[in-house]
């Protein structure tokens, strides 16, 4: 019955006519077994009441000794005979000794008598199935199914052994790593374990016949374990880390975990530009037109020097850089053609295509970013989903809602608070069937959500608007003189929008005080949707205002570079947001802090709040994608914001804060912030750059896309040049034309990957159902041992004492008629 | 330290974990008796209270129970061996059923391979600090027996947890200490 139920989650059907074959195998030999005991078993039986108090004495005995080695148990009750089974069993019930033959004797009874090697083999037979089953190679039938022995010999210790050996070696040296890692044995078994199982290799690596791929892939492993042990020791802010998830567990932590995420994502965003953008045109960069004076308020609005450094779309060039040897000269479509490089060979010149390596940059960093963000959403909602009907809340509360990262001491007094509390509720819950929560809900009045929902959306839509017309009575109203006073001006705008971005959420959580959601999970979904639609909004409209007003307009106000502009903008967005942060974490938490204790006289300290923390880094993230195109390096800036944010809120954090009373479900939580930046930030940031890209036309004064009609155009120009050059790549520009630019084509790719996405979901709703049938299937059985159990009962005590051997045979012939009713 | 190179050398990947750091927390939890040189496999065991006494268990409810599991002799002295062991499978990145089987022999107070009712019962007072009071006690246990108990034997076995611990996505981030 347990076997089944490990074996048929596989949706190969087979397995269970396989599992029927063996288990009538297993059954032939505890019959064998069974016959061979009850007959010197006979002799004790016969004295009923004196074969009872022998036993209660043995049960009393075995129950006294605790200090038995744990790991020799298993040894210990294999060899010792079925009486200590028994015994233990009638401590629970009365039942009568062929009852207890009879039930011991059942599959499910004798779990507790299997060996590890059992268990290990059971655990490679099942995933070698699965692995067998993910790679679809006929592999060989690994046949060895566990046998239940309730009498364990030396002889068949090593027998299984060998067959452990012998599945081990059937697998290749990767599954071997990994059935060893994943078995539960101590390290000094598994040691021995993995020299058998590798001493055919061992042959292999003396003889110098080893292939070089085989040598090639070991050298590779080698050095991928030294290069991951390297890097985990310098695991970013591990000590930091260590100390939040000790003191808050892991819902703070999801916060610090989440930044390092974004980290990396943005540390490979730099990477790849500076190495292919940022770092040619640095070395080799344009004439300059207009020198420019240096004031501090530079760093601040992006203007002035740094307008015209590689920071900005606008420095770089729209030709190609040839550099020969020593001496390099950038060739613009102006200048004379005349090279330095006069006797040098056309071989020896390296042409770098500044326009062309913009646009290739953008789209890889894209594409690769967006592939790791689909990877880890489907990952983190793998983890989370729930398959089967979550009726066993109170179970997992007791067993896995306890965080073992938690070390400090009051951290832990709270998190038993927590636990002990949820319990009560639950108790609560179930024996009043909700009579006081829903007068609770009348009382507070229906109309209280409708009035707090019109009051957020109402402030949203009219912060929105307000942002939409202040930015368009700056944009008309520009001052042109060069005065620091223009230049503080341009900060205004993002100075308000991050003022928005911290109070109005605040307002939020107020209004929510008010409606007094009664399930904790409610109140932060709402809280988060609020959040998101404030963003979106601001967000939006400034997006509007970019493309519809500031791209559009250049044309009319002479030659300027609207990508500049647009850039400039962005990354003084991103610098006032986090210089608004970092004084909220410094300043405000601080002083919540004191006016919560000295004034409201609150005990407690300030909870962190991770969602709203959350969405302030996924809208900064935004903002950077959004700025990619215009601004190469505003990835390295968020990297400089993320860094001092990690290690600022984690001091504030640890001063400040104190763990939160609600429950925090965090993988469901992770799922939902990874989607979130998957689906409005990083998809609406790639609809922008596609936009921006497609349509509009780039201006003519600077930018590396300056002469082409529209962004895309230079993958076009490239392909045309190249097949002028070589004209074997003519179907380069027939793929571009018909492939790219084809709409019919993106719409079949799309078409397939609905499709796929479909069969994918179907077959997932499927293992649902079999996974609900099985869980029925598992039901039954236990109401069917029940009814044999009692019938059994029924039967022996309905019988008079002296026909035991009559019941024997009936216990004898119950279990096979169980097993065959279960199969 | 060429002995503690030989030694890394000799379990490169049996766990799921750095080595030399756990190894110096080992170490640094007596220095006098675990030796730098492992390469002659000595039998070095460290008491309970040691181990007890770490950072990250001292706290911990279970860690008296944790030790016991991890350790050869069931008393919770443990070799580096079973140091390993025991961070391994609590790291992040131990598969789930890994940590579901060490799970259940750590909340399976009297090791008889089954969670009968007073383990039951002992668990929660653990995590609870025995603030529930007895008839509440009682009641979650029964409930939990009802929820969880799939064959119906009035207890819970390994399958009947594994099966729980399926329909908890959270169990793999609680059952996790940073080391």
């Amino acid at each position: 019955m347990a076997y089944s139920v490990s074996f048929n989650l596989n949706p190969i059907v087979d397995s269970e006519l396989g599992g029927l074959g063996s288990d009538d195998t297993a059954q032939d030999h505890l019959m064998i077994q069974h016959r061979t005991e009850s007959a010197p078993e006979g002799g004790i039986g016969s004295p009923d009441t004196q074969g009872i108090e022998l036993l209660v004495k043995e049960c009393k005995d075995f129950l006294d000794d605790q200090t038995s080695d744990v790991r020799e148990q298993a040894d210990e009750r294999g060899l010792q005979n079925s009486e200590s089974v028994q015994t233990r069993l009638l401590v629970r019930n009365r039942w009568s000794a062929t009852t207890l033959k009879v039930l011991s004797s059942m599959p499910s009874r004798s779990i507790g008598w299997q060996s590890r090697l059992e268990k290990v083999s059971r655990c490679t037979v099942h995933n070698s199935q699965l692995s067998r089953y993910r790679r679809q190679t006929p592999g060989s039938s690994l046949s060895t199914r566990p046998i239940v022995h309730r009498n364990e010999d030396v002889s068949e210790e090593e027998t299984k052994t060998k067959e452990l050996i012998n599945n081990l070696q059937k697998l290749s040296t990767a599954g071997r790593f990994r059935i060893l890692r994943s078995t539960p044995l101590s390290l000094s078994e598994k040691s021995e374990l993995r020299k058998l199982a590798f001493s055919d290799k061992v042959g292999q690596s003396l003889s110098s016949e080893v292939p070089y791929w085989r040598k090639i892939k070991r050298a590779s492993r080698h050095s991928f374990f030294t290069i991951l042990s390297f890097f985990s020791s310098l695991r970013f802010g591990r000590v930091q880390l260590k100390r939040i998830g000790g003191r808050f567990g892991t819902s703070v932590l999801f916060y610090f975990l989440f930044l390092r995420t974004l980290l990396f994502f943005n540390i490979f965003l730099s990477l790849i530009n500076g190495l292919f953008l940022v770092l040619p045109q640095a070395i080799y960069p344009p004439l300059k037109n207009t020198p420019s004076r240096f004031s501090g308020l530079e760093l601040l609005t992006g203007t002035g020097f740094l307008s015209d450094s590689v920071m900005f779309y606008g420095y770089y060039t729209n030709s190609t850089i040839n550099s020969c040897g020593p001496a390099a000269k950038v060739r613009s479509e102006d200048a004379t053609p005349h090279s330095a490089c006069g006797s040098a060979s056309e071989t020896q010149m390296i042409a770098y295509n500044i326009p062309l390596a913009y646009s290739f940059s953008t789209v890889i960093a894209f594409f690769i970013t967006s592939i790791a963000l689909v990877y880890s959403l489907s990952k983190s909602f793998g983890r989370s989903v729930q398959v089967l009907s979550s009726h066993g809340n109170l179970a997992s509360k007791i067993f896995c809602s306890w965080d073992f990262k938690v070390s400090k001491k009051t951290s832990v007094r709270i998190q038993s608070e927590n636990i002990s509390t949820q319990l009560k509720e639950l108790l609560l819950a179930v024996n009043c069937k909700r009579g006081n929560g829903a007068s609770r809900w009348r009382l507070t009045g229906i109309a209280v959500y409708p009035l707090a929902w019109s009051a957020c959306l109402g402030s949203t839509f009219f912060f929105a608007f307000g942002i939409h017309v202040f930015a368009e009575y700056l944009h008309l109203n520009k001052k042109p003189e060069d005065s620091w006073a223009s230049e503080a001006y341009l900060l205004t705008l993002p100075s308000v929008v991050s003022c928005g971005n911290l109070f109005l959420p605040g307002l939020f959580n107020l209004l929510s005080w008010f409606e007094n959601y009664r399930l904790p999970s409610v109140r932060l979904y709402v809280a988060i949707f609020r959040n998101l639609l404030l963003k979106v909004s601001i967000l939006g409209v400034l997006c509007y205002h970019w493309l519809g007003k500031v791209a559009v307009q250049s044309e009319g106000h002479g030659p300027q570079c609207w990508e500049t502009i647009v850039g400039q903008e962005l990354y003084r967005f991103l610098l006032m947001d986090f210089i608004f942060t970092v004084l909220y974490t410094v300043f405000g938490v601080f002083l919540w802090r004191m006016f919560s204790q000295r004034v409201l006289r609150r005990k407690r300290k300030p909870v962190f709040d991770i969602a709203w923390n959350v969405l302030e880094l996924i809208y900064g993230q935004t903002l950077t994608w959004l700025g990619v195109l215009f601004c190469p390096l505003l990835p390295t800036v968020q990297i400089i914001k993320l860094l001092v944010l990690f290690h600022l809120k984690g001091n504030s954090v640890l001063m400040n804060c104190q763990a939160s009373k609600k429950p925090w479900r965090s993988s469901h939580m992770s799922t939902v912030f990874i989607f979130l930046l998957c689906i409005p930030s990083f998809l609406g940031a790639t609809a922008f750059v596609i936009y921006t890209a497609w349509t509009i036309k780039p201006s003519s004064g600077c930018g590396p896309f300056r002469n082409l009609p529209v962004m895309l155009h230079s993958g076009e120009q490239w392909a045309h040049e190249l097949t002028k050059v070589n004209p074997k790549l003519a179907w380069l520009n027939w793929v571009y034309n018909n492939v790219v630019e084809n709409p019919f084509f993106l719409l079949l790719v799309s078409l397939v990957f609905l499709m796929v996405s479909y069969v994918h979901a179907h077959v997932l709703d499927g293992q649902k159902r079999i996974m609900t049938l099985l869980q029925e299937q598992i039901e039954n059985e236990g109401k069917d041992m029940k009814f044999l159990i009692t019938k059994l009962q029924a039967i022996h005590e309905g019988e008079p004492p002296l026909s035991q051997s009559r019941s024997a045979i009936r216990g004898n012939e119950v279990p096979n008629q169980h097993d065959t009713c279960g199969l | 330290m060429l002995g503690h190179k030989r030694f890394s050398c000799n379990h490169p990947s049996s766990t799921f974990f750095p080595l030399s750091r756990l190894f110096y927390r080992y170490r640094d939890l007596a220095p006098q008796l675990v030796p730098l040189d492992y390469t002659g496999q000595p039998d070095v065991r460290l008491p309970y209270e040691l181990i007890g006494s770490m950072p990250e268990l001292k706290d911990n409810p279970f860690r008296q129970r944790i030790a016991e599991v991890f350790s050869e002799d069931g008393e919770g002295n443990m070799t580096l061996d079973d140091f390993l062991d025991m961070f391994s499978v609590l790291s992040e990145m131990a598969p789930r059923d890994l940590k579901a089987y060490y799970a259940f022999k750590i909340y399976d107070f009297n090791n008889d391979d089954f969670l009968c009712k007073s383990d039951l019962e002992k668990t929660l007072n653990k995590l609870t600090r025995n603030e529930l009071t007895e008839e509440e006690v009682r009641m979650v246990c029964d409930k939990v027996i009802d929820e969880a108990d799939l064959d119906n034997d009035g207890r819970l076995s390994l399958e009947d947890f594994q099966h729980m611990i399926v329909r908890a996505p959270d169990f793999l981030s609680t059952f996790h200490i940073r080391i």
